[in-house]
């Protein structure tokens, strides 16, 4: 099953928005069952690299390679169906839709659906949505309506709607952004078991550096669009540079 | 040569004439982000005010000038007024409900304008000053004209140096860029706001005082101008100053010399330089993508309630039941209803779940009708084949058209679709020959199973209960939730393998087939066929309809077109004016329940039934 070499490859990746570098050679390898976090402070051009993977933004130059296969400028589309789920810093979700439906569509549109089936969408794989809806705690709010819930519910959304096509990478930008601290720990334990038990590459951000140095493999830092350290929690954490962009603490809190 | 010196001229004072009205229009737009259809209304004053008052003034060039600045000032504190008393209220709703509260007030200025002046056309006394003309080699030219091509240049320095110079102009300028950070900063945006309309307002009154030594005064030049003013705002981008002359200039000068070198295109070529401009800068040509338009976050959609099933199906049975207690006469008019129905629910299909607007619609029931008129005509087709044709026609076009369509979204999106309904509206119009211009087309005689009112009334019932079935069912199908996935979130849509564009375009052109199907009913109803079944009047009829019913349902459109026909029936019969009471209707709708009919009925029902 598992092919050799890493699931996601990144090499000398390259961004600007008129002139400002956002992201100015990036470098970096995944593999399946890893969790890799990139961290740095704001607009280092973290939401950016995570953009120009699953085909938001297209990169001006550099190279994504999914699984040995060059991906860098598809469509969102067309890298989804290769197996990228991810998450959005500012949350995307169907607002006039319930919870459970969001998660339908993610998996009517993995099981070719979207066209072929005349049947009401809201009696389309309802178990396996609620299969989704249950390990990210959202099971008792699945008829709610995804635009009246609280912010980090709707993180909890979208990571379900992430993994309904059985992803081999994860994408989480921010995954715990409006979570109280006890609950973030919850969700990324989660994720720590998914890529465990189902072999799932996670590369995702995060401000709350308990939550990074607590569960992440390896880490990347990233500052004004370019690498400046990468490690283990302890080589980060003893990096002199990366210590001087975070004022010389090991900051705690997401600094916005 | 003189010749084109003159075409020049002219041009360039039409040029200018546009500008006046569309700057005003577009700083409004930039900074309330409210499509305010009632601009033209406010040009239309002008040139009421401005002739009451030049009338009375001498009539020199410095009673002109006087009356010409008084009517400014009049028309800034009737913006204000407009502005405190209506649009600060709407800013919250979204932004097709501000459109159709601004178009409760046309309806209501319209009447109020027929009031106090009346009917008639109203020019003012030429005296030599006013009729004197420059010589230009051997053609003449209006003196005046000169005068309006110097504003032009005038005008646009001034709010330039208004809008770079001054703090309210830099606080203008961050509004139009970025509304929630002038929001943050605490800047008092009531005030603001207030300013910017009377702004806006003061330029529509002088733009109309201006028309009126070359026309008159007239109770048309509300919608014509600010269909005018909207082309070029868009076509200069939304919100865009510098663009609005760009495209004052561009258009204007189309104008003049289109007029000499194609004069049978005249009315579509305004039409066909936004749509190519559209498809090639999705934003205008100086334009920016909006932030933060309209507001709210779209509701939950729930399959309808038990009762509200068993009320449609009730509704259905009187309706299959009306030829039994209806008379001719009535049956024919709910025929008509049944005709708007569907056209509205065809609307409601793109526009609700689909999130795109249109302000062309009447252009697929018009083809559709054509189609079945041309069936008749050309191929002596039967009536099911007639019928079979006009969705299939309006249809294929709908695809063709829809393409360029769906890449765009807003107010763009509404005026492209405009630009096409103006485009076929020209071609029935002006192509005598193949259509008959403004005689239409006669004799589209339904089969004889049909040709009674209650037969064809049969036939409409089942016709639209089929159609709007049809697709409310889609509604409910992956492809209708993938709609509005694409409508909620396209960001979301993509991520998840929903080819956004496509469903889009899909719909598109099954609400257009629909409309087509309705529009060839409606040919084989009347008998005939006439070019204003795509007029803008027809477009206007539609989303009214719609957003008086609500968007969020199928059983919006449904209730939309049942009170609007019957309201504007009603109304019409009950007194003259109509338009005032209607329009104020409109206003009171919009302030009370702006989720429309359906929803207003539906949040009552849930409140009186807690789950
Ligand atoms: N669409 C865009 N247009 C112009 N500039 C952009 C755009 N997106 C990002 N930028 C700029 O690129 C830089 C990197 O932004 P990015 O959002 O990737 O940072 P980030 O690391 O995700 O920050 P944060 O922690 O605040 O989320 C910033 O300077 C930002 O202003
Ligand atoms: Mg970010």
């Amino acid at each position: 099953m598992k092919s050799p070499g890493p699931v996601l490859l990144v090499e000398n990746l390259h961004k600007s928005f008129g002139g400002v570098a956002a992201v100015a050679g990036v470098s970096f390898a995944l593999d399946a069952g890893e969790m890799l976090a990139l961290i740095g402070p704001n607009g280092a051009g973290k939401s950016t690299c995570f953009n120009m993977l699953s085909g938001q933004i297209r990169p001006d130059s550099g190279a994504v390679m999914l699984n040995g296969e060059a991906v860098g400028g598809m469509a969102p589309r067309a890298i989804w169906r290769r197996g990228v789920g991810r998450t959005f810093q500012i949350t995307a979700t169907f607002a006039s839709m319930t919870v459970r439906e969001n998660v339908q569509m993610a998996l009517i549109s993995h099981h070719h659906r979207l066209w072929r089936s005349l049947r009401p969408a809201r009696r389309l794989f309802v178990a396996e949505a609620e299969a989704l809806l249950g390990p990210v705690g959202m099971a008792e709010q699945a008829e709610r309506a995804a635009g009246e819930l609280a912010y980090g519910d709707l993180k909890r959304l979208e990571l379900a709607i992430a993994l309904a096509h059985a992803p081999r990478l994860l994408l989480m930008d921010e995954p715990t952004a409006g979570m109280a601290p006890a609950e973030r720990g919850g969700l990324m334990a989660l994720a720590r078991r998914l890529a465990n038990a189902r072999d799932i590459a996670v590369l995702f951000t995060e401000h709350d550096m308990d939550v990074v140095f607590g569960i992440a493999d390896r880490i990347l830092v990233l500052d004004r669009g370019r690498l400046i350290a990468e490690g283990s929690g302890a080589e980060i954490r003893a990096d002199p540079r990366v210590r001087a962009i975070y004022l010389g603490s090991g900051e705690t809190s997401g600094g916005h | 040569m003189d010749a084109l010196a003159v075409s020049l001229l002219t041009g360039l004072a039409d040029a200018a004439s546009l500008f006046l009205v569309a700057s005003g229009l577009t700083v409004i737009f930039g900074v309330t982000r409210v499509v305010n259809f009632a601009h033209g209304s406010l040009y239309l004053l002008g040139a009421y005010i401005g002739w009451s008052l030049l009338t009375r003034l001498p009539h020199s060039p410095l009673g002109f000038l006087l009356g010409a600045l008084a009517t400014i000032i009049a028309l800034a504190v009737i913006g204000m007024a407009l502005e405190m008393a209506l649009l600060r209220r709407v800013y919250r709703v979204p932004e097709l409900f501000q459109l159709l509260a601004t178009f409760g007030v046309v309806l209501m200025v319209q009447d109020i304008a027929q009031y106090f002046w009346g009917a008639e056309d109203l020019t003012l006394p030429r005296p030599p000053w006013l009729r004197a003309f420059v010589l230009i080699g051997n053609q003449r030219f209006p003196r005046f004209d000169l005068v309006i091509i110097i504003l032009f240049p005038l005008v646009f320095g001034v709010l330039w140096l208004l809008f770079r110079r001054t703090r309210w102009g830099r606080l203008v300028r961050a509004a139009t860029e970025d509304r929630e950070m002038v929001a943050a900063l605490g800047v008092d945006q009531r005030r603001l706001f207030t300013s910017v309309f009377a702004l806006g307002a003061g330029l529509a009154g002088l733009g109309g005082v201006l028309a009126l030594p070359d026309a008159s005064a007239n109770l048309q030049m509300d919608l014509s101008s600010v269909t005018d003013a909207f082309v070029v705002v868009v076509v200069g981008g939304l919100g865009s100053l510098p663009g609005a002359a760009l495209a004052s200039l561009l258009i204007g000068l189309l104008q003049s010399f289109g007029i000499m070198l194609i004069p049978r295109a005249t009315l579509a070529l305004v039409f066909v330089v936004m749509a190519v401009v559209l498809i090639l800068r999705p934003n205008g040509l100086l334009g920016r993508p909006i932030s933060g338009s309209g507001g709210g976050t779209p509701a939950l959609v729930r399959p309808a309630p038990m009762a509200l099933r068993a009320a449609g199906g009730a509704a259905l049975c009187a309706a299959l039941l009306a030829p039994f207690y209806l008379g001719d006469y009535a049956l024919a008019i709910a025929t008509e209803m049944l005709i708007a129905m569907l056209f509205a629910a065809s609307l409601h299909f793109m526009m609700g779940p689909g999130g795109m607007a249109s302000f062309g619609h009447a252009a697929w029931f018009g083809i559709g009708a054509y189609a079945s008129a041309f069936a008749a005509h050309l191929l002596a087709a039967p009536m099911p084949l007639g019928l079979a044709l006009a969705p299939l026609a309006a249809g294929v076009l709908a695809v063709a058209f829809g393409a360029f369509v769906v890449r765009l979204s807003g107010v763009y999106l509404a005026m492209l679709t405009l630009a096409f309904a103006e485009i076929a509206w020209a071609i029935a119009f002006q192509w005598v020959d193949l259509t008959g211009g403004d005689n239409g087309i006669l004799g589209v005689w339904p089969a004889p199973w049909a040709a009674g009112p209650r037969g064809f009334y049969w036939l409409a019932l089942g016709v639209t209960v089929g159609g709007t079935l049809a697709l409310r069912h889609l509604l409910a199908t992956p492809f209708g939730y993938s709609l509005r996935g694409a409508r909620d979130s396209r960001l979301r849509a993509e991520a998840i393998g929903i080819p956004a564009a496509r469903i889009q375009l899909a719909a598109f052109t099954l609400a257009g087939a629909a409309a087509g199907l309705a529009g060839g009913l409606y040919a084989y109803a009347k008998g005939s066929v006439f070019p204003t079944y795509i007029s803008l009047g027809h477009s206007v009829d539609a989303l009214l309809m719609v957003l008086l019913g609500g968007v969020a349902t199928m059983s919006g459109p449904i209730l939309g077109a049942l009170a609007y026909t019957g309201l504007y029936d009603l109304l019409l019969a009950a007194t003259s004016l109509w338009r005032l009471v209607l329009g104020a209707a409109i206003i009171v709708l919009v302030l009370a329940f702006p989720e429309g009919i359906a929803g207003a009925i539906l949040r009552l029902w849930t409140r009186l039934r807690p789950a």
